[in-house]
């Protein structure tokens, strides 16, 4: 088991004949997952790496069955190709596209919910589960199948962490970019429910950074439901406040959105906290031993 | 984006909420004619003259005063423009003022707070009213959170007649200034709406002697990622009140920050550029900077953050922390290298180098005519940091 993504899941990518698109599902190709169609409205009809390429996401579902699409679609129209991929009875929508205004999203979000798909992004490196499917833009090979999920707000970052627990011997579940935005599909303690489901994953390597308080939200869930062990780092205690530090969602403002208390809410939750980010791998392997 | 107070209430005149006149001027002969204007339109004696920088904390820093007839504006004009105000928000070094707002002064009965934000909990707007206004809402929320009103806009419904009753019960209001208030929380959420903001704030939002409601203060905040659809707030970008560096940064595509420590960074991706920050405050040192180098990470890009960070003269090292995915390691060491060679670094370079050829990568820079000191894990580089600059 992992969750949201597995070798059942059938993906379409979305901007699938843009470059970006072609890149990545390329990659996802190679790692052996199963892409099964793109769309590009007005190409419909074509073929794209050797995959049929369809005018919307309806068609995609019912000529080829996708159930999980992968969206490269540039920032003015990506909410929109949210809300047709969920229209369409997309189970898994995983939005990788970056700057996609706030505006947009608010109804996205909204709608997604009603409808009861997944969606995970957007401003998100992806899903993966190491050696069955890779739906997203991470580096495959820093990967290894285990059981350990990881959740995380971040791309590179979240690399870090995964090249630390496969150095340390421990392989991933499933590994969640969940994105850094301040409007965003499945937060923490989304992935933290699906994580405490699933009866591969032993323990959780929770990644968070400064702004909002998804940790926060997530930290109660830990203490009240999780009874696997969650590990968690938050990315910024030395970024100034009232500063956004690169991702949209990354800012203290007003004294909430702290490194300080994300990490004192997950302390009390019962999390063990890893206040340095070099040793996350080590700080698994002392608890899992 | 942040816009200035007279572009926020520009945009709110726009959209019918009730704004005091104003002029914004440069000079002081200007703020005079402004001034006279103003009188001759609304037969005002009273002025405000208001320094416009971003920073809030502008009264209390001296940069907002209240004046009693055409020659005190003169006096306040001469005095605010060009000063250098320092606010809780600019810090010690101050911004400095080249542009004043004159408005007409009000007689206040009461002062209140009106806002809207995004709420990340629900993902919906909420607009918060308070009948404590003139101070900070996060003081009040610390400490009468009870005085605060809220109301969650749904985002397929939008606001509804009985949220801008609720705000408008709640401050209290009664009669003309009942309805004007409902006019008010409308316009200023049509506003918010329509020009894609993140924080839309009246603080304070008065009830005039004349029983007018008005705002007296605006910000605005915009959401940089839905400018493409807003040229026009677009051009309202003040680079006078931004720092030149960070402004240059962004020419080369650098996300850069600019921080007060000795050690600075360079690094792809922002969550990880935040963790290496960390890791230098771990390691004895202080992040000189926040810089993400984006997904490329190619020798042009790194050569722009060699320059940029090195304009700092408080930087004592330099910590480059790449996690190669797509991009290889060997190439961004490459990079580095040509990139260091061009920049004549002097003073300590640690690469740390990780992912997709990260050992061929290292290997590059320990074989380069360039000193630099090479990591492959996250926990060397934070060593070599410290020998570095650590005591």
């Amino acid at each position: 088991m992992s969750i949201l993504v597995d070798d059942s899941t059938r993906v379409a990518v979305q901007g699938f004949t843009g470059s970006e698109g072609t890149f990545h599902a390329e990659q996802m190709i190679e790692y052996g997952t199963n892409v099964v169609a793109g769309v590009t409205p007005g190409k419909g009809g074509t073929t794209h790496l050797d995959r049929p390429v369809f005018n919307t996401v309806a068609e995609a579902v019912e000529q080829e069955g996708a159930n999980t699409s992968v969206i490269f679609v540039p920032p003015p129209f990506a909410a929109d190709a949210i809300q047709e991929a969920a229209a369409a009875g997309v189970e898994v929508i995983i939005c990788i596209t970056e700057g996609i205004p706030v505006k947009d999203m608010k109804p996205t979000y909204h709608y997604v919910q009603k409808v009861g798909a997944h969606l995970v992004g957007p401003n998100c490196p992806g899903v993966i589960t190491p050696g069955e499917c890779k739906v997203g833009i991470m580096p495959a090979m820093i990967f290894e199948p285990g059981s350990i999920g990881v959740i995380s707000r971040s791309g590179t970052l979240t690399y870090e962490a995964v090249d630390q627990l496969t150095r340390a011997g421990y392989g991933q579940s499933t590994a969640v970019g969940i994105g850094g935005d301040p409007v965003i599909g499945t937060r923490f303690i989304d992935a933290l429910k699906l994580f405490e489901a699933d009866d591969e994953t032993e323990g959780v390597v929770l990644i968070g950074e400064i702004g909002g308080s998804a940790e926060e939200e997530a930290a109660g869930y830990i203490r009240d439901h999780m009874t696997k062990p969650v590990f968690g780092f938050i990315a910024g205690r030395t970024a100034p406040p009232g500063r956004r530090m690169g991702h949209a969602g990354a800012i203290v403002s007003g004294g909430s959105g702290t490194a300080e208390a994300k990490f004192a809410a997950l302390e009390e939750a019962g999390a063990t906290v890893v206040k340095n980010p070099a040793l996350i791998g080590e700080a698994v392997n002392e608890t899992l031993g | 984006m942040k816009l200035h107070e007279y572009q926020a209430k520009d945009i709110l005149r726009d959209h019918g909420a009730s704004v005091p006149d104003g002029i914004v001027v440069e000079t002081v002969d200007d703020a005079v004619e402004a001034a006279r204007k103003i009188q001759k339109e609304t037969g005002t004696d009273l002025f405000i003259v208001k320094a416009q920088i971003h920073a809030g904390g502008r009264g209390k820093g001296g940069g907002v005063k209240l004046a009693h007839g055409v020659d005190e504006v003169r006096e306040h004009a001469d005095a605010i423009l060009g000063m250098n105000l320092v606010t809780h928000q600019t810090g010690p070094e101050g911004q400095k003022v080249r542009k004043i707002l004159v408005t007409e002064g009000v007689d206040i009965e009461k002062e209140f707070y009106l806002g809207v934000t995004l709420d990340r909990e629900t993902s919906m707007n909420v607009i918060m009213a308070s009948s404590e206004g003139g101070v900070d809402i996060e003081t009040v929320a610390d400490e009468n959170p009870e005085a605060i009103q809220k109301v969650w806009v749904d985002p397929v419904l939008g606001l509804r007649p009985f949220q801008a009753r609720q705000l408008a019960f709640a401050l209290g209001l009664e009669g003309e200034a009942f309805k004007q208030g409902l006019r008010f929380v409308s316009s200023l959420y049509e506003a918010f709406e329509a020009t894609d903001s993140t924080l839309a704030e009246i603080n304070p939002l008065v009830l005039t002697d004349d029983g007018e409601i008005e705002a007296v203060d605006a910000k605005i905040n915009l959401d940089d990622n839905a400018l493409f659809r807003h040229e026009d707030l677009e051009a309202m970008r003040d680079l006078d009140e931004e720092d030149p560096t960070e402004v240059e940064a962004g020419e080369h595509g650098l996300s850069y920050i600019k921080l007060d420590g000795n050690v600075g960074c360079m690094v792809n991706g922002a969550g990880l550029a935040m963790a290496t920050m960390d890791i230098i405050k771990l390691a004895g040192g202080e992040p000189a900077n926040f810089l993400d180098v984006g997904g490329s990470a190619s020798a042009e890009t790194v050569e722009a953050g060699f320059r940029i960070i090195l304009k700092d003269p408080n930087v004592e090292a330099i910590l480059v922390n790449i996690f190669g995915g797509i991009v290889r390691c060997d190439r961004v060491a490459k990079g580095v290298v040509q990139a260091a060679k061009n920049v004549e670094i002097d003073v300590p370079l640690i690469v740390r180098l990780q992912g997709t050829n990260a050992e061929e990568g290292k290997q590059l820079l320990d074989e380069s005519d360039v000193t630099i000191r090479s990591a492959v894990l996250l926990k060397e580089a934070a060593d070599k940091v410290n020998e570095a600059v650590g005591s």
